[in-house]
């Protein structure tokens, strides 16, 4: 009842954006765009022809591959460099001028390294999501509290066992937010990466349907799926934030 | 100045002439200047001065966080030579690891091999009243419920001396009084050397056997005053009052009669 009373406005700005986009479809009479319910016929023969599903399963397996590589790269590197002075100074500056570059900038690179398979989206997804995870890794530690890194001292804690005692679980809530933040810019380069060349993937789907014939109910199915799986994807990270071992730096 | 030895029990910590100072851009700040005195065995000593005095920098000093210029801590007759398991410090913020449970944090500095390590954990969560809270995080306990888990955890590796540095000053009042009455009662159970940084000269009467004045900036002792009194106490007695104002005069502080 609550959360049908907190929902309630934002369905009702939903359900008056689709009516205006019907409304405006039919006062206009257009012959390409489509109304909601084209729309939704247009998905149903997708899903049940089956390549609805290998369309979002191979943009899902690129974003999982390419944001694993970074998760597994930057968590590592960002706690390193957060703990050593050393580190940090000297790789900071290539980081902080790469973060700013545009993943589709890369798109060319990606091109001429990997070609058009699997590996370029995995490689432009690696690059978009590795940086903001360094990031924010890195802050974490240089934010953890030094009453704890104190605590652990007097609790004669040795040095090699601080990190995973003190150092990861204290970074854990920053490394989470760099995550969210990750797999969000991963979803988004997906899309823009599999229109370049491939033969599947959201996507393709969506740059297929316009090219072959105009469909451009398919187009704007595949545009709402992106952004009902990206919010999947958000609400799965915020499901990681609302962990108890975490929440202390959140809440308040 | 040296403060008399009391009686036959041995000396815990014996603080000798140290000395230290900070620089700060080009201004050297001496803090402390030439600083002695000891602490026997079981005894709680409380260290009270103005604000700014290097309190802080003195305790840091003793428990092991920071060295001094010159001069030297022993403890047990050892030099000092850095913080350790035998000495807990607890703080006006606490160090509870809010990313562990209550008995998380307990467990923390006991070994991992040890037997009933858990059971021991309870025990003291029992000790300060946190019995039914061990698998609670520490976002979901009052301030109060909060210093009991820093103690208990400070507690629970059976440490001989515990260095409380303001520790109940960001609690209110009331809790403030509460928290120093389970103190005394944990200590009158578990007999450890104790020794206190307040600013608050009612709760240096309360809990101490003694009180130390340190002067404002460079700092050292400037008065030394025996608590004479039997707990449970009455701060209010007038030999606790009188005491009180006294120690305040030492701190430049008269009150109108």
């Amino acid at each position: 009842m609550k959360f049908l009373k907190q929902a309630l406005p934002s369905i009702i700005v939903l359900a008056v954006v689709v009516a205006l986009w019907w409304y405006a479809v039919i006062a206009t009479n257009s012959a390409i765009f489509p109304t909601p319910k084209k729309v939704v016929l247009g998905t149903l023969e997708l899903a049940s022809d089956g390549t609805l599903w290998e369309h979002i399963g191979a943009s899902l397996m690129r974003v999982g591959a390419g944001f694993a590589l970074a998760v597994a790269l930057a968590i590592p590197l960002g706690l390193w460099m957060g703990w050593v002075h050393g580190a940090y100074v000297t790789l900071n500056p290539l980081f902080q001028i790469m973060r700013p570059i545009s993943p589709i900038a890369w798109i060319p690179i990606a091109i001429l390294w990997f070609g058009v398979g699997n590996a370029s989206p995995i490689f432009l997804i690696f690059i978009a999501s590795v940086f903001p995870m360094i990031v924010q890794t890195t802050v974490g530690v240089h934010t953890i509290e030094k009453r704890y890194l104190r605590a652990a001292e007097n609790f004669g804690v040795p040095r090699s066992r601080l990190f995973l005692k003190v150092v990861f679980p204290a970074t854990l809530p920053q490394i989470i937010v760099g995550m969210r933040i990750g797999i969000g810019v991963a979803w988004l380069v997906v899309v823009a990466a599999e229109m370049i060349a491939l033969r599947s993937g959201l996507g393709y789907m969506i740059m297929d349907s316009r090219n072959a014939g105009n469909r451009y109910d398919l187009v704007i199915a595949g545009m709402i799926i992106i952004g009902l799986i990206g919010l999947m994807l958000d609400g799965f990270m915020r499901l990681l934030e609302s962990m108890k071992s975490v929440r202390w730096r959140y809440a308040h | 100045m040296l403060i008399e030895r009391r009686g036959a029990t041995p000396t815990k910590i014996k603080v000798d002439n140290i000395r230290k100072s900070f620089q700060n851009d080009k201004v050297r700040l001496q803090v402390i200047e030439g600083l002695d005195f000891e602490v026997n065995e079981g005894e709680f000593v409380a260290i009270v001065g103005p604000s700014g005095c290097g309190k802080t920098t003195l305790m840091n000093i003793i428990a092991g966080f920071l060295a001094p210029d010159s001069g030297s801590v022993n403890v047990n007759g050892v030099v000092r030579n850095g913080p350790n398991r035998k000495g807990i410090m607890i703080t006006q913020q606490g160090s509870v690891f809010p990313w562990l449970t209550v008995r998380q944090n307990l467990l923390f500095g006991l070994p991992d091999d040890m037997p009933n390590r858990a059971a021991l954990a309870d025990e003291y969560a029992a000790l300060v009243g946190l019995k039914g809270f061990e698998n609670n995080y520490p976002h979901e306990l009052s301030g109060g419920m909060l210093k009991r888990a820093d103690i208990a955890r400070a507690l629970v590796v059976k440490p001989e001396i515990l260095y409380m540095d303001e520790p109940f000053s960001a609690l209110d009042a009331l809790m403030s009084l509460r928290m120093q009455n389970e103190l005394l009662r944990i200590l009158a159970i578990e007999k450890h050397t104790v020794m206190l940084i307040t600013h608050d000269v009612e709760e240096a009467i309360h809990l101490a056997d003694r009180i130390l004045v340190l002067s404002p900036r460079p700092t050292r002792i400037q008065a030394s005053f025996e608590v004479p009194f039997a707990h449970p106490r009455r701060v209010s007695s007038p030999e606790a009052q009188a005491l009180r104002v006294a120690i305040l005069k030492e701190l430049g502080v008269t009150e109108p009669v």
